[in-house]
């Protein structure tokens, strides 16, 4: 049977180079460019790896794909400008593994949700959606708050995160689980140490109102109630040379 | 290896070794599976421990029995009749959840349940898009390919038992994909959501499909390759190379149902559209133009319009869709070079994508007279109608100032569907008409006038879903740019969700029409393969001039 | 590397590439000795099983 192989025959072995030439040059030059052109991504103040509990947030909007119907990409469009708030900048998805960009909007978009709608707007809406917003068509999500968020492996979570390129440090990763406690309890002590370690703008809150447990409600609200809102744009000049692209 | 060379009747190579490796996938994946303590992990051990196990019963079974044995003087057709069983069955799946979730958005209030995410939009979406792109169209790829390499290169596929392996793998692959969409396993890329683990399996098959494919090719009996193995060769070695690179990751561990991209950002977006759209044009372009380029001439009795067109089209094709991606990113934080390149190139490949549409219409110059009489030969012709129309659509809405008004609109979603309800559907239920009757040995389908009753019900529903979706993309696009005399936004969000209402209804309708019309192909499948032709339809053949003498009902020659 | 040589490159370098491939399958498609090649070929798939 296999005694096929020895020719290689010669036309199809031809075939299958001109295709790969043909596709994996139209990539690399097209891809290639964007890992080290340094205009790609702007240097901005204020971006942040996600703190733990933020990040298991970010992994229930994943796991319940958020993405599918909310975007996380302001374009630079009069109309969604005023709508959402300042355009998104490359460096605010530069931690995202994967990004969340998305690309349909069956609801608004998301990335300066943070901080628009109270903690407990975000419980109501997000239990029962028709109850806050007669008209909306979103899935409600009444389960996240009876669902004890698990959290076991949290530090392999940022260890993972650090060996694709998040900056997150030793301590950090140490902490990991102290600081997701922490977050989710506004009387926590560890509290100093978690926003000296992630930036004095951390919400340290008990996100769902359930004081007795952290929910995977917990976690999604405290990534929501950050989204779009590390950029300090005072600081950020759009003119400048270096943000023209 | 168990197999040993014999001159008549060879155990089929293989059969051995691969019950060797299944063995050690049963214990590693029960390792795992014990050792686990991601819950959604284990469901997948456990799903592949009980995949490997039924393998490597049937595979002892079968040494032990004599069977597996291989005779080269004869096509591998079973495999083909499995796959076509498959694409039915998992189009009728793929394109049911479709219906479910167009209607969710209609009447979201009916199909929502509070204490359960499974059945939640953002999980059944994925295992839509991935049932019908993957596991419908999949299916109907592999077994078409397999169909078509080994009548045109004349030889058996090569591998011997390896064909079967592509196919119990990648129904293996669909059911990882579809229960782990359901317990929220993601990746969250679009068209690219299954985990880690389970991209490494459909690598593994793939590379598989990919030797069966080539092994064949290097058998054949013909010094030239006809071009509809160039196409199912692109297909499958660039969805390799686009699958590969998208899905680069790190796990959170190795018993983890959870993966982090390799790339973040502004670069992970431009990776992830660069394997999303050429998804779209080599798995569901290149792959069914494949089809195309066999069915048609084969159906209509006469070779392809021009050959030499077809050999420039798909050079054409394959070097210009690869550059299109970014056109997905337009206005996005992506460098505005990377949005112009991909805009340019996506409006040259109008050319290649009409060019082949034209060398497929210009098939049947002179056979016309076939769109009035032939249901099948109409579905196939109006697959590239509706080919055409999207390769249209497609550019205009590449250009940035009509994109800036459709991107994150239904418009993209009616965009899509005209694509792959009117191309990828047409032309695959055309060539599954084909080949049924050929590969189960039938004088013909059960029933022609159900052939038309299908035609006609899934057209109306293609046109229904797409107007839909045109108006309620433009009117939302146009809604939120809207301004005020005061100059302030015209319209809250919510307000654009309310006024689509009526377009979701309209769509979901069209959406059950096309089901309801696949749903009338598998009846007439079924009957076909038992050997049935309609009461109605019988005295039809007895009337057709028959070569040579009265023909005896239900032994009618093929043609 | 800068944004403007960079896409000079791949605009210039792009045009070039593709015209020459272009031309390339062009003349295999169209190479009078090709031609016999070609319409058997056409006739593959109608060859009976």
């Amino acid at each position: 049977m296999w005694k096929h192989h020895q020719k290689l025959e010669r036309h199809s072995l031809l075939l299958v180079i001109g295709i790969l030439v043909v596709v994996a040059i139209g990539g690399l030059v097209e891809i290639s460019p964007l890992f080290y052109l340094e205009s790609t991504i702007e240097k901005v103040d204020g971006i942040r790896p996600y703190t733990p509990l933020e990040l298991e947030g970010r992994d229930v909007y994943i796991r319940e794909g958020c993405y599918v119907c909310h975007s996380q990409m302001i374009r630079p469009l009069r109309d969604e400008v005023e709508r959402y708030g300042h355009y998104s900048l490359a460096a605010e998805s530069m931690y995202d593994h994967p990004f969340q960009w998305g690309s349909k909007r069956t609801g608004p978009d998301l990335a300066r949700v943070g901080g628009k709608y109270s903690d407990g707007w975000q419980v109501d809406h997000l239990t029962n959606p028709r109850a806050v917003v007669p008209e909306s068509v979103m899935p409600p999500y009444a389960f996240l708050a009876k669902k004890d968020l698990d959290y076991r492996d949290i530090a392999d979570k940022l260890r993972a995160q650090r060996t694709v390129g998040v900056p997150y440090t030793d301590a950090m990763i140490t902490n990991a689980v102290t600081d997701l406690e922490t977050q989710a309890d506004p009387f926590a002590p560890g509290g100093t140490a978690l926003k000296k370690r992630y930036g004095p703008k951390v919400n340290q809150r008990d996100f769902d109102g359930q004081p007795d447990k952290i929910s995977d409600m917990d976690a999604l609200i405290a990534y929501l109630q950050m989204l779009g809102t590390t950029v300090d744009f005072t600081t950020y000049k759009a003119d400048a040379g270096e943000n023209l692209r | 290896m168990a197999a040993i060379d014999g001159p008549k009747g060879t155990p089929t190579s293989g059969a051995g070794l691969l019950a060797g490796l299944l063995g050690i996938g049963v214990f590693l994946t029960i390792f795992m599976a014990s050792r686990t303590p991601d819950p959604r992990f284990m469901v997948h051990a456990y799903i592949f421990m009980a995949a490997f196990t039924v393998a490597l019963a049937v595979l002892v079974i079968g040494i032990s029995a004599g069977r597996f044995v291989q005779s080269d003087d004869k096509y591998e057709d079973g495999v083909i009749r499995a796959g076509v069983i498959a694409s039915l069955f998992w189009g009728v799946v793929g394109m049911l959840v479709g219906v479910v979730i167009a209607s969710q958005l209609s009447w979201p209030n009916l199909f929502y349940f509070p204490e359960f995410g499974w059945l939640n939009f953002g999980r059944l979406r994925p295992l839509h898009t991935s049932a019908v792109i993957f596991a419908f169209g999949g299916n109907v790829l592999i077994a078409t390919s397999f169909y078509v390499v080994q009548r045109t290169c004349k030889a058996r596929l090569a591998g011997g038992i390896a064909p079967w392996v592509v196919f119990w793998g990648y129904q293996l692959f669909i059911v990882l994909a579809a229960t782990g969409y359901l317990m929220g396993v993601t990746q969250s890329r679009e068209y690219a959501e299954p985990e880690w683990y389970v991209d490494i399996w459909l690598t593994v098959v793939w590379v598989t499909y990919l030797l069966v494919f080539l092994g064949t090719i290097w058998k054949r009996k013909e010094p030239h390759i006809y071009v509809a193995n160039w196409f199912y060769l692109a297909f499958i070695v660039t969805v390799a190379m686009l699958h590969i690179v998208n899905n680069l990751a790190v796990p959170v561990s190795p018993l983890s149902s959870r993966s982090y991209s390799l790339f973040s950002g502004v670069q992970d977006a431009l990776v992830q559209w660069w394997y999303g759209h050429n998804a779209v044009g080599f798995f569901l372009t290149a792959g069914f133009l494949a089809i195309m380029y066999y069915f048609i001439p084969k159906r209509a009795e006469r070779p392809v319009y021009s050959y030499r067109l077809s050999i420039v089209h798909f050079w054409a094709l394959i070097f210009i869709y690869i550059w299109a991606g970014p056109h997905h990113l337009h206005y996005t934080a992506l460098p505005q070079w990377a949005q112009t390149l991909g805009m340019t190139f996506s409006i040259m490949l109008w050319m290649p994508s009409w060019g082949g549409m034209i060398n497929g219409l210009m098939t049947l110059s002179g056979a016309w007279d076939k769109l009035r009489t032939d249901a099948v030969m109409r579905m196939l012709i109006a697959s590239l109608a509706f080919y055409g129309m999207s390769t249209f659509e497609g550019p205009v809405m590449s250009v940035r100032a009509v994109n800036a008004l459709s991107h994150y609109t239904d418009w993209t979603i009616g965009h899509v569907h005209s694509g792959a309800l009117g191309w990828v559907g047409f032309v695959s239920f055309g060539a599954i008409y084909c080949l049924v009757p050929w590969l189960w040995k039938r004088p013909r389908l059960y029933s022609d006038r159900l052939v038309e009753w299908h035609f006609w019900i899934s057209t109306t529903g293609i046109l229904l879903y797409i107007a839909a979706m045109w108006v309620s993309g433009i009117m939302e696009g146009l809604m939120w740019r809207e301004y005020t005399s005061e100059g302030f936004l015209a319209y809250s969000f919510v307000q654009t969700v309310e006024a689509k209402h009526v377009a979701n209804m309209i769509r979901a309708l069209g959406g059950l029409l096309y089901l309801s019309g696949t749903l009338i192909m598998v009846y007439n499948v079924w009957r076909t393969i038992r050997g049935d032709v309609a009461a109605l339809e019988t005295n039809a053949i007895l009337v057709q001039p028959a070569a040579s003498g009265p023909v005896p009902t239900g032994t009618v020659a093929a043609e | 590397m800068t944004y403007e040589t960079l896409s000079k490159i791949v605009q210039q370098g792009g045009t070039v590439y593709f015209s020459l491939l272009f031309l390339m399958v062009c003349v295999y498609a169209f190479w009078p000795r090709n031609k016999e090649t070609f319409d058997r070929a056409a006739r593959l798939p109608l060859d009976e099983d």
